[in-house]
């Protein structure tokens, strides 16, 4: 049992170092889902939650606490809603979106924009109360103010990026509900480990598994050396 | 001497304050209080801790709304007054940039251009004595080096009136007496400036006239010099012999 698990270890390890390319082509498919899905929260989950924090309307809070419980969101449940949104009777099945990268994308997309959102916010909000005094004394609009916040909280608006990525780059239960897991089309490193381990070839998985473990180590370092420049330079 | 940035006859002073009154939480924070603050030497602003100094600086920067009485700029181009004028807290409010970063910065929410914002910046730093810091970090500096960007800051608006709230309660004397040369620089350079603190010998130091508020009052005010020599009030007379009166 225990040689089991070291040769296939070693077969991993090898699968790892002599670039596979089946393994490297899932790799690459994970890392583009992720960057994307990641990239377009970024770009609006930045937005509204400086909006969120800056703005005062009615129904503010209800949005605030419904961005938070967002941040729980079990992947399964939004796969399984973009699942339905997605499935030829449901109201997009018309674009044939469904057990496609894009679809992935979707799915991943919105598990990640209440994270960044609410982290954005909580950042946005903390340097608001700092600079709101100056910003009034300097006569800045609203454009300005929310464009000098987006700046001033750069670094740790990063970290919630990461935050966000390193979310989507290992959940397994939206991107198998709406990517379906098929080979060459919308395999991923967490759906492939599913199947791989299911059917047996603990090689890949582990190989998987071992580049999955790396990813979230890696982010986790950019994010700690993020904070650590910060605090030189920008406090 | 008055820089030709903002000659006397166009500028946005004297500012009218006339029985101003704040009402927080049914608490009377500042009660009556009437001045004119007209162009010349620092105006300082005396009193104990708690005395309504930072609220009455602020109603005159507008940032706060008074509950009662008026706070007007009577000069020609009072309508300019929000451009006209600039504030440096008790704490620096530093951008989280370079030091020449924070002052482009200002100048640019001031819609100036670019090319002229170059050549500004490079003035105020070295003006203010800055130059060496120039592309440090500014959150990074010493509690006194981080005041002096502040007011460096906030003096390459060339405001016309400069209000200051405590601009050294945080400070050691040496860099105390550093921002305390700057105001002085700043000063004769032609820009009126409404400084408060309760420190009195840096009263002594800095003010051409005295606004001494107690308790939420304005008890006396006039020429520095008669105030620290004899003042008119029981309040005023306590506060320079430096006996707690409160």
């Amino acid at each position: 049992m225990m040689n089991e698990f070291t040769d296939a270890g070693h077969a991993a390890w090898r699968l790892v170092v002599s670039l596979d390319p089946t393994l490297a082509e899932i790799v690459y498919r994970s890392l583009m889902v992720s960057v994307i899905a990641v990239g377009l929260s970024a770009l609006v989950g930045f937005a509204v939650g400086a909006l969120l924090a800056v703005a005062r309307f009615p129904g503010r809070k209800f949005v605030v606490v419904l961005m938070n419980a967002g941040m729980g969101m079990p992947p399964v449940v939004i796969g399984l809603v973009v699942y339905l949104l997605l499935s030829r009777s449901g109201p997009f099945g018309g674009l044939g979106l469904l057990f496609t990268p894009t679809a992935m994308i979707i799915a991943q997309s919105l598990l990640v924009f209440p994270i960044i959102c609410s982290l954005s916010r909580q950042v946005i909000e903390d340097l608001l109360e700092e600079y709101a005094e100056q910003f009034r004394s300097f006569d800045l609009g609203v454009g300005q103010v929310l464009r000098t916040l987006l700046w001033e909280g750069r670094f740790r608006l990063l970290t919630a990026l990461l935050a966000g990525f390193g979310r989507a780059i290992a959940e397994v239960g939206a991107v198998l509900i709406v990517g379906g897991n098929i080979a060459h089309v919308t395999r991923v490193m967490t759906t492939a480990i599913a199947l791989e381990t299911a059917r047996g070839d603990l090689a890949l998985a582990l190989g998987l598994g071992l580049i999955l473990i790396t990813t979230a180590f890696a982010v986790n370092a950019a994010a700690y050396l993020i904070r650590d420049y910060a605090e030189r330079h920008a406090a | 001497m008055r820089p030709e940035y903002f000659p006397t006859d166009v500028g946005i002073l004297p500012l009218a304050v006339r029985s101003l009154g704040l009402r927080l939480d049914s608490a009377d924070l500042l009660t009556d209080i009437s001045f004119e603050l007209a162009a010349g030497s620092p105006t300082v602003l005396l009193g104990a801790n708690g005395a309504g100094k930072t609220l009455l600086l602020k109603l005159c920067h507008g940032l706060l709304r008074p509950s009662t009485g008026e706070i007007r700029w009577t000069g020609v181009d009072a309508a300019n007054a929000t451009g006209r004028q600039a504030m440096v807290f008790q704490r620096p409010v530093l951008l989280r940039r370079s030091v020449a970063a924070n002052i482009d910065y200002a100048l640019a929410t001031r819609g100036t251009p670019r090319a002229e914002r170059r050549s500004r910046v490079a003035q105020v730093l070295d003006e203010t004595g800055l130059t060496p810091l120039a592309k440090r970090p500014a959150r990074v500096l010493s509690g006194g080096e981080q005041q002096r960007l502040a007011l460096a800051r906030a003096w390459a608006l060339t405001p016309e009136v400069l209000f200051m709230d405590e601009p050294t309660a945080n400070l050691d004397p040496a860099a105390t007496r550093s921002v305390e040369n700057l105001i002085r620089h700043i000063a004769a350079a032609g820009t009126k400036i409404m400084l408060s603190t309760h420190d009195l010998a840096q009263a002594q130091r800095l003010a051409g006239e005295v606004l001494f508020l107690h308790r939420g009052q304005l008890v006396e005010r006039g020429d520095a010099q008669k105030f620290f020599t004899e003042p008119a009030s029981d309040a005023g007379r306590a506060f320079v012999r430096g006996e707690l009166w409160w």
